[in-house]
């Protein structure tokens, strides 16, 4: 894709005038790191909090009489177990159980409706905007919905670290203290801009995804940044971004999936609620009755090397999958990766090799995921 | 961008220096710059012998792996091994302590191929 028709979000200048690397990134030209460099602003964002524009990603929502039994046909996991102002992680699959795109789903109330039904607000990925719009309109011609795509007004930022809720509480009016992981809130911050905060993530951190109209951008951008500048918080790129969500084991579209893996081979089937109908579901139901052939597995270099993605796995002499994300984990500083393997070699413990440059170096598959999340953490304290 | 005024240098990015009668040989600031942060560097065996521009090892960034080339051929008589275990000083001092091998050349008058300071300066802003 030339660079000319590169989309850029509200923050490009700001980005290029504080020394951002600026790369292509599913048809948008975004920060891939600041100065100091990936692995201060991942370790920034663990220890503190870092801010990122995450503007490319699209935004949808569902409203209308039929909007609940729409979403449920369209996504994996049940939305009738929610409750308004809640979050939950879900999937939109193919007839064959592959995935369209992973997303995140919440229930809102829909101040315009007089019934008090809620509406559906779905976050999804900035390189499948076209993709998903396209295919929930196909599927909501049946139901009495309206479906939008909110992304060119709707701004979106992702606030993350242990620090982030205090310096956020600062800014807002409701108390974000009590606001357990996976809710939702909507509030004004500087004032008067409109803001859905979303307590969820892509990092393995506390803090929150933040809507808001899109001409706000540079003002909630600086004043987030300027709030947290004495607890050290920084902009993060997108190779912090990738290294942040690979701890913690959080797919990536092209990746971890995509439209030939489904939820379970990648072991998402905690996001997929079989006791309802949805696209997908009866490939699914069957695939966890016979178990995937193949599962994605965490492993450990052994030998020194740097797994990338598309590198072979080896077991026993024969090439038996391939790495779907390898890096040096700054947090562990060890090189760790996510891999797809036949099941019956996927034990914690199974000597694998990877093949790295020409080179077999010796790897061994350990329990994802390699960094606890924070919600996790909590919860077993 | 930094440059060594005592070390000759090669397109592919090596700077390499004279040291006791031994080359001295890293990667230059602007490489370890467009590299972003180094997180592993893997060396050739001591003793080994290598041809001007043979791959003498391969530097891995957060962003991609990249080989590393000989400016002249020689026998390799030392390594970094301090970069084993902190790649990143690679980013901090790309021409003190992120040095990577020490070699005996075979053909000191290779050296006089090398680019001048001024001369690498000029390609890296011609790229």
């Amino acid at each position: 894709m030339s660079e000319s028709v590169m989309k850029r979000t509200h923050l490009y200048q700001w980005h290029v005038d504080h020394g951002a690397r600026m790369v292509p990134f599913a048809g948008w030209e975004m920060p891939v790191q600041y100065p100091t460099g990936p692995i201060e602003e991942h370790h920034t964002t663990r220890q503190a909090a870092g801010l990122f524009d995450i503007d490319h990603m699209a935004q949808v929502d569902v409203r209308g009489p039929d909007a609940e039994t729409f979403v449920n046909w369209l996504i994996t996991y049940d939305v009738r177990h929610m409750k308004t102002f809640e979050a939950h992680y879900a999937l939109m699959c193919y007839a064959d159980g592959g995935v369209v795109d992973d997303l995140f789903v919440y229930k809102l109330p829909d101040r315009s409706d007089e019934t008090g039904r809620p509406y559906f607000f779905l976050a999804l990925n900035a390189s499948n905007r076209e993709k998903d719009v396209a295919w929930a309109k196909a599927h909501a011609s049946e139901f009495d919905v309206a479906v939008r795509d909110l992304s060119d007004e709707t701004y979106m930022l992702a606030f993350q670290g242990p620090k982030a809720p205090e310096i956020l509480n600062r800014l807002t009016h409701v108390n974000l203290d009590e606001g357990p992981r996976f809710t939702a809130s909507t509030d004004t911050i500087f004032e008067d801009v409109p803001v859905l905060l979303g307590r969820t993530g892509y990092t393995g951190e506390d803090g929150f995804e933040l809507f808001f109209p899109a001409e706000h951008a540079l003002e909630v951008w600086e004043g987030i940044l300027g709030a947290g500048q004495a607890e050290g918080v920084k902009p993060i790129g997108l190779a912090a971004r990738d290294s942040l969500r690979f701890e913690p084991c959080m797919p990536l579209y092209g990746h971890e999936i995509a439209a030939d893996i489904t939820p379970l081979e990648a072991r998402l089937g905690f996001a997929v609620s079989f006791d309802k109908d949805f696209i997908g579901r009866d490939a699914l139901l069957k695939q966890k009755l016979e178990k995937p052939d193949y599962v994605l597995i965490g492993f450990e270099m052994l030998d020194k090397g740097v797994p990338r993605h598309g590198y072979e796995v080896i077991h026993d002499d024969f090439g038996v999958g391939e790495v779907t994300t390898g890096m040096f984990s700054p947090t562990t500083g060890r090189y760790l990766g996510l891999a797809y393997v036949p099941r019956d070699i996927s034990a914690l413990d199974t000597e694998i090799e990877i093949f790295v440059r020409n080179k077999p170096k010796k790897a061994k598959i350990i329990k994802r995921p390699f960094y606890l999340p924070a919600y996790r953490r909590a919860s077993s304290e | 961008m930094n440059l060594d005024p005592n070390a000759r240098y090669a397109e592919t990015h090596e700077w390499a220096r004279k040291e006791d009668g031994l080359i001295v040989c890293g990667i230059t600031d602007h490489a370890q710059e467009e590299l972003s942060d180094v997180v592993y560097v893997e060396f050739p065996q001591v003793g080994d012998t290598l041809a001007k521009d043979e791959v003498f090892g391969v530097i891995e960034s957060v962003k991609a792996a990249s080989d590393l080339y000989m400016p002249m051929g020689g026998e390799i008589v030392e390594v970094n091994v301090i970069l084993e275990d902190s790649p990143e000083i690679v980013n901090e001092d790309p021409y003190g302590k992120g040095w990577m091998i020490k070699f005996n050349p075979s053909d000191p008058s290779e050296w006089d191929d090398l680019l001048m300071p001024e001369a690498y300066e000029a390609s890296v802003a011609g790229e």
